[in-house]
């Protein structure tokens, strides 16, 4: 069947709504959370309505159910990344995963693998969100490592023309993102993961914009780590993925430490379940990850690339309708060559946070600020920007609308 | 358009020139306040001679209402006793708190009853609230020095 985004939409309740006096909801702002489809909200409800227990305790009916749902939830996730069903580890969200795998490091003891000293790095880049640039920093700081990073060329591209000296002989993690969420940005993967496992280190994904978007295959990728958000990829809030190779994973110490992640406890000491039960202390949150297993299967029913060719066609769109525009600037790659539909820019003077206020008042929902990426915003010289990120029930017409709104503001704001 | 009450042309053109916005090198106590949910940012001077504010001068990036509030706020407050500036201060936390309920005194806030419409916007208080609290610590670290 051809892909119908209007169509599509229908699916989303909330895509119905009426808005700021009867304006039809414009949603541009999936890149901050995404909206959900009834299947996905009856999914989580149902489990409480129905199925609702502890998982992986208790001995009845209840309990089997929920467990059953949960782990189908996980096989959903594993076949989805082209994973191992133990490599598949819910959490609370991609920030829970990266402090995750920051904080587990952090714990490793001298003689494992993830030990880190004085005289290790740690690589990020410049365009890490928030999430994927504090537990670095935080993990450098307590265990002495050094931080570097990549830096961003004016185009919003990685500069890898130094990558053998950011990358060297005592780098131990190299974490970033897939798809920025700013600029659209998708990183050159391949160089990136080649150099790290040349020289021992680890890559880490912050893939909180790619998965929800396009097809990810962790294998084919080369990477060792990834973390997305479930609220991302039409799923519930509160639940998050972080995958890691098995063998990775065995090594690795645990982060939180409780019911349910062990093999064995005495008065002084425990060990630990493997690998994903290691990393999932306490009863988890079950109801959103069944939830987020109903997204996948209904994201995978429709087919990621073809929401992968939407999203591109509507951001080729919006692009050239931005070009047209006058005092119009993006921020990032201005062509859809390894670029996502997260599109930011300026308009003259305008500040964004009323360029916002204005497309608001006529039912367009847009992210406005530093998108928690403030080393970046402030490398590219924008104090903040607008952005518009898009998603499979976004259509032309919403995009029309939002080129007439900011043509609207210009006027309403006198630039 | 319901936009206007948040926009009003008092707002508009404080923001397209704003008063005293350009740091006057003599002060009293200097302080530099940021928005972390928008990245607005505002460096402000203050001087007070006793009791009595002699000069505020300010420079930074931000919203029109941000940038519109700081700007009344050194109409407001230049010239003023500490014991007027914190009856008007008190008058505009107390509208901003105000959901749209209140218009304000004009008597006591005059341009910056024009921020009255920024109450029924939640988002948008704390860019209204980033140069008083900025003039508020500002204040308290001028007068520990005295």
């Amino acid at each position: 069947m051809a892909f119908n985004a209007a169509l599509i939409a229908k699916d989303f309740p909330i895509l119905d709504r009426k808005i700021r006096d009867g304006k039809r909801l414009i949603y541009l702002d999936s890149g901050a959370t995404s909206q959900k489809p009834q299947v996905v909200i009856d999914a989580e409800t149902n489990f409480y309505r129905l199925h609702n227990a502890a998982v992986h305790r208790g001995a009845h009916q209840l309990a089997e159910e929920a467990t059953d749902a949960y782990e189908g939830a996980r096989t959903i996730v594993a076949d989805f990344l082209n994973a191992e069903v133990d490599e598949v580890i819910f959490t609370k969200g991609a920030t829970e995963s990266l402090n995750l795998v920051a904080y587990a490091m952090g714990n490793a003891l001298a003689g494992n693998r993830f030990h880190l000293k004085t005289g290790d790095s740690i690589v990020v880049t410049e365009m890490e969100h928030h999430a994927n640039l504090l537990p670095w920093q935080e993990l450098a700081a307590r265990t002495g490592a050094t931080l570097k990073w990549f830096e961003v060329t004016a185009e919003g591209r990685l500069d890898l023309s130094s990558i053998n000296s950011v990358i060297d002989d005592n780098t131990k993690v190299v974490a970033l993102t897939h798809q920025s969420n700013v600029l659209g940005t998708i990183n050159p993967l391949e160089a990136i993961a080649k150099r790290a496992h040349e020289v021992g280190a680890v890559v880490v994904l912050d893939a909180c914009q790619s998965v929800p978007h396009m097809p990810v295959d962790v294998k084919a990728l080369n990477i060792d780590f990834l973390a997305f958000s479930g609220h991302k990829a039409l799923g519930p809030t509160g639940v998050g993925i972080f995958w890691g190779r098995s063998n990775l994973l065995a090594d690795l110490p645990p982060f939180l430490t409780g019911g349910s992640m062990i093999e064995n406890v005495t008065m002084t000491s425990a060990t630990w379940a493997p690998a994903p039960r290691k990393f999932e202390a306490g009863v988890p949150n079950m109801a959103q990850a069944v939830g987020l297993g109903t997204a996948i299967t209904y994201l995978t029913s429709i087919g990621m690339q073809a929401i992968y060719d939407h999203e591109i066609a509507l951001t080729s769109y919006l692009l050239d309708g931005l070009s047209r525009l006058e005092d119009v600037h993006v921020v990032g790659p201005l062509t859809t060559e390894n670029r996502g539909g997260a599109i930011s820019f300026t308009v003259g003077e305008i500040h964004p946070h009323d360029l916002g206020q204005y497309l608001d008042s006529l039912g367009i929902a847009v992210r406005t600020g530093h998108h928690c990426a403030w080393p970046l915003t402030r490398k590219l010289g924008v104090p903040a920007t607008t952005r518009a990120s898009l998603y499979l029930y976004n259509t032309k017409s919403d995009l029309d609308s939002l080129l007439d709104g900011i043509e609207g503001a210009k006027e309403y704001f006198g630039a | 358009m319901e936009l206007d009450n948040l926009y009003q042309e008092v707002i508009l053109d404080h923001y397209k020139r704003p008063q005293h916005k350009k740091l006057n090198e003599a002060f009293d106590a200097q302080v530099h306040h940021v928005n972390p949910s928008c990245g607005d940012e505002i460096t402000l001077n203050l001087r007070l001679d006793g009791d009595r504010v002699t000069d505020i001068s300010w420079d930074g990036v931000g919203c029109s209402i941000s940038q519109a509030s700081v700007s009344i706020l050194t109409d407001l407050l230049i010239g003023k006793d500490l014991i007027q500036v914190t009856q008007i201060s008190d008058a505009f936390m107390h509208l901003m708190q105000s959901k749209g309920t209140e218009k304000g005194d004009e008597a006591i806030l005059e341009d910056a009853v024009a921020l009255a419409g920024v109450s029924q916007y939640p988002a948008r208080i704390k860019c209204a609230l980033l140069g008083w609290m900025a003039f508020k610590d500002a204040s308290t670290q001028a007068l520990a020095k005295q």
